[in-house]
């Protein structure tokens, strides 16, 4: 299972192997996850769903939790950033 | 909103749920699990690029043989009736799900301690920094310290060096004198650990400090480096990644949620991990943080005796002791210092849902007015995060549950209402 | 036994803080008694909006009051509190309920509270994530939200600066000689004052206050979803009812982007858990109103009591018979607004100076005069 799929975060592509989740594509792509109250920038801190850092919108679904959500082709993920 | 039903839902796919789900199956009871994360195997047993590891492996084989259904990606958010649990899914909306027997299998989630520049991006949990690379993020050639406490530590860095990070170190808070009177049985030989805290502190290649933690992150846009403290030494080290968690805590939102009965370190269950609501079982960290081999029996028992095989069940007791007292020794060793209560500075923020600092949150008298009047523990996480450091940094109780458990879409909570509606006017 | 107060006052909500910091204000020796966190009863559990509301002339009187009061201290809340002069506006769906938004103009026309009429297409501009197909509304611009319990937190602190104690404990007994405390210790005061809210019967017997159970939902940030408190003009037929439960549309943006959405009522409900019927009948109106509420994230849940009295307006002064016994309860959804022109009349009834408004309407007596009369 070493298929490649692509997906964009703030527009940019990003190729991935298939399984990767949607928290490391957007590590990959550079990008914050999220801006917290005071501005601060932000990216995951639990890894398991619980901390709500990495939250991004995907597909137009705002407030997911990206590391719980596996990449798929032609994904749109976009962040804070 | 589709009705699912099953003799046995066990909520949760590590070990403890598995082994639950694997001897409620044997019986032939109709069993699923139910987990938020899209593949099974919890937090432990988390599956990475190469797969699961052999323990889970035969678990995980068992369960599909038995013909164990798998409610992948849902997070249980409401209790709406007793044998009635309602499930969000990222994918499919949600979904409620009927049980005869509940087995709670939440497992735990890291404590975080928070100091200065804990919040800044690429400093992570311990289990948060394998759980994302297990996920795919790269750590190849990248510079990775880990710190905190517990056996966890060491599960990671053994996995980050196998995967060709530059580990840098592992800072164990406990004192050395701690972890020699205990062996680490879980992923070493006690051998290895003997020789690796008697020699200098090595562990295959990695040092391996103990009386040592973070106290001071720095970084732009990022993490950059990470100030340690070892006595009357500080000293400061670049890194990528800092992966920092402070021990383990149950995950007890749902079984709180339903009403169940708690103890010192958990759900308080009887002999046959029964909690106090009827048909309720509960398993592995949430009974109290016990690790990998006391997580398989407690759930292997729960599921005995949710499917009514007592006898079978009592079978396991002996084992189940044994890993009740390993639990108790490693807690002993791995217990957190006191000095750690001075690592969040005043303006350090504890709540980063609301951006909350703690000298705002230490200027109130208990948990609920500090989140009453600073928002504290209100964000999505619900006091997951800040909650846990709280416990230990004032010693405050921040229980108190209310659903939703998880956040849930406001169409979510009106399909569970309707559903239940619709019950109660057919009666 | 301790010195004796001017005034006592049970009840640390933004009711009991309001009069205690006009008490302290006006000079008096005040202490207030409060077993929990400040503004922890219903002024944690509630929507924070204030709002002219004209069910009635006395009420349209007390709270026109009391927002002004709101509008004249607003430069001095610290930022935790919130105000933001979001405006209201009230929602008709249809060709009858704008038949009601007019007569609602005139009425705030009548008192000097400035409004305007949208008709359908401005109140898609002010408001596009309503659904289309509503009729118009009334906007209301100077109404105001806040995050009542730190406006209770600001409201105590500046009684204790001006002098005010305060006790933590809780109430045992509430008499004419002062408060005893749980811990069997004796507050004896002047005049004592019931801010209690929906527990307010239990220390002042043969009240008229009745506990009317409310949900509230939060959802996680969207800014720029909701621009004003928007409230269904069905509201006051669920706030009239006295039988039957009921739900209306209310909605409210916080300065976090979040979204508080509201509202219900039932009598004769005595837990706080969140009861599931109602909560869905309560967020599937503002799903009605709303459409893409249902995609949001809710947080949180939570229920809290209103204290509620039968003819819908506060109990506001002195009990009939225990005259050093003051009432400041039954407030209802109006607490937060009534709060300031609360602590006003209290003050002022307490120091014989004359109020503002006519005090006649909110008097605990009044029910009693109303019988003597008939």
């Amino acid at each position: 299972m070493n298929e490649q799929i692509t997906l964009s975060v703030n527009g940019r592509p990003v190729t991935v192997v298939a399984g990767t989740m949607v928290s490391t594509a957007v590590a990959l792509a550079g990008a914050f996850f999220r801006r917290s109250v005071t501005g601060e920038p932000r990216a995951p801190l639990c890894g398991m769903g619980i901390c709500f850092e990495c939250r991004v919108t995907i597909d137009g679904r705002e407030q997911c939790r990206s590391c719980q959500v596996v990449c798929a082709e032609g994904m749109e993920v976009r962040t804070d950033a | 909103m589709p009705e699912l039903a099953y003799d046995v839902l066990v909520v949760g796919a590590g070990p403890a749920g598995m082994a639950a789900a694997c001897r409620a199956a044997e019986s032939g009871a109709k069993v699923a699990v139910v987990d938020d994360n899209p593949r099974p195997g919890g937090q432990i047993w988390r599956a990475g690029r190469g797969g699961y590891a052999s323990g889970a492996i035969a678990w995980l084989a068992t369960a599909e043989r038995l013909k164990v259904e798998s409610i992948a990606g849902a997070s249980v958010f409401a209790a709406p009736a007793p044998g009635l649990l309602a499930l969000e899914t990222f994918a499919a909306g949600s979904l409620e799900v009927a049980y005869k027997k509940l087995v709670l299998a939440t497992g735990a989630r890291e404590r975080f301690i928070p100091f200065p520049g804990w919040t800044l991006p690429n400093v992570m949990g311990a289990g948060g920094l394998q759980a994302l690379a297990k996920g795919g993020l790269p750590v190849e050639g990248r510079k990775i310290a880990i710190a905190g406490s517990g056996p966890l530590l060491l599960a990671v860095g053994k996995y980050m060096h196998e995967h060709g990070a530059d580990v840098r170190l592992i800072a164990e808070q406990a004192p050395r004198a701690s972890l020699v009177r205990f062996g680490c049985g879980l992923l070493l030989h006690p051998e290895k650990l003997m020789q690796a805290i008697g020699f200098g502190g090595s562990l295959f290649g990695v040092r391996y400090l103990t009386s040592c933690w973070p106290i001071a992150a720095q970084g732009g846009d990022k993490l950059e480096s990470v100030t340690l403290r070892r006595g009357a030494r500080t000293w400061t080290e670049a890194c990528d990644y800092l992966a920092c968690g402070f021990g383990l805590v149950p995950n007890l939102e749902l079984a709180a949620l339903l009403g169940c009965r708690m103890s010192e370190s958990g759900v308080a269950v009887d002999e046959y991990q029964a909690s106090s609501v009827a048909g309720v079982y509960c398993a592995g960290e949430i009974t109290g943080i016990g690790g990998l081999e006391l997580a398989l029996v407690e759930g292997e028992i729960a599921g005995l005796a949710a499917t009514g095989r007592l006898e079978t069940a009592r079978r396991r007791f002996g084992a189940r002791e044994s890993g009740r007292r390993f639990a108790a020794a490693m807690e002993r060793a791995f217990a957190l210092r006191e000095e750690l209560k001075t690592l969040p500075q005043a303006d350090t923020l504890v709540c980063r849902c609301e951006d909350v600092a703690l000298g705002r949150i230490r200027s109130y008298r208990g948990w609920r007015e500090a989140k009453l009047h600073t928002r504290c523990g209100m964000g999505p996480c619900q006091g997951r995060v800040c909650g846990s450091a709280l416990e230990f940094l004032e010693g405050w109780r921040t229980d108190s549950m209310r659903p939703p458990v998880f956040p849930a879409k406001v169409g979510s909570l009106i399909e569970v209402s309707a559903s239940l509606q619709s019950t109660v006017d057919k009666c | 036994m301790r010195a004796s107060y001017d005034v006592a006052i049970a009840g640390a909500g933004i009711v009991g803080a309001a009069c205690a910091a006009e008490c302290a204000t006006a000079g008096l020796k005040v202490v207030v008694v409060e077993p929990g966190p400040i503004g922890g009863g219903a002024t944690a559990a509630g929507m924070g909006h204030i709002v002219v509301m004209d069910d009635s002339p006395a009420q349209v009187a007390l709270t026109h009051y009391s927002r002004t009061l709101w509008q004249e201290l607003a430069p001095e809340l610290p930022g935790d509190v919130e105000y933001v002069a979001a405006g209201t506006i009230w929602v008709a769906a249809d060709e009858e309920e704008m038949a009601e938004v007019r007569r609602k103009q005139a009425v705030y026309a009548g008192i000097g509270v400035r409004t305007e009429i949208l008709d359908a297409q401005a109140l898609a501009a002010a408001e596009p994530n309503l659904r289309t197909g509503l009729a118009g509304g009334l906007l209301v611009p100077d109404d105001a939200v806040i995050y009542p319990p730190c406006g209770a937190r600001f409201l105590m602190e500046r009684a204790r600066s001006r002098g005010a104690e305060l006790l933590t404990d809780a109430v045992a007994e509430l008499s004419q000689e002062g408060i005893r405390l749980r811990d069997g210790s004796f507050v004896p005061a002047g005049t004592t004052v019931n801010a209690t809210g929906a527990w307010a019967p239990e220390l002042t017997a043969g009240i008229e206050v009745r506990q009317r159970k409310g949900h509230l939902a939060i959802t996680d940030r969207y800014p720029g979803f909701v621009h004003h408190q928007l409230v269904e003009l069905g509201y006051l037929k669920s706030a009239h009812s006295t039988a039957a439960d009921s739900v209306a549309f209310n909605a409210q943006p916080r300065r976090t982007g979040q979204i508080l959405i509201g509202s219900s009522r039932q009598f004769g409900a005595e837990h706080a858990a969140v009861d599931a019927p109602i909560l869905g009948r309560m967020l599937s109106r503002a799903v009605e109103y709303m459409p893409r509420i249902a995609e949001l994230s809710a947080l949180r849940v939570w229920t809290g009591f209103r204290a509620a009295t039968p003819d819908k307006l506060p109990l506001i002064g002195p009990c009939p018979g225990q005259p050093r016994i003051y009432l400041a309860t039954g407030h209802e959804g109006l607490g937060i607004t009534t709060s300031l022109a609360t602590g006003k009349l209290v003050a002022g009834q307490i120091l014989g100076h004359p109020c503002a408004i006519p005090i006649e309407p909110y008097l605990p007596g009044r029910r009693q005069e109303e019988a003597r009369h008939e």
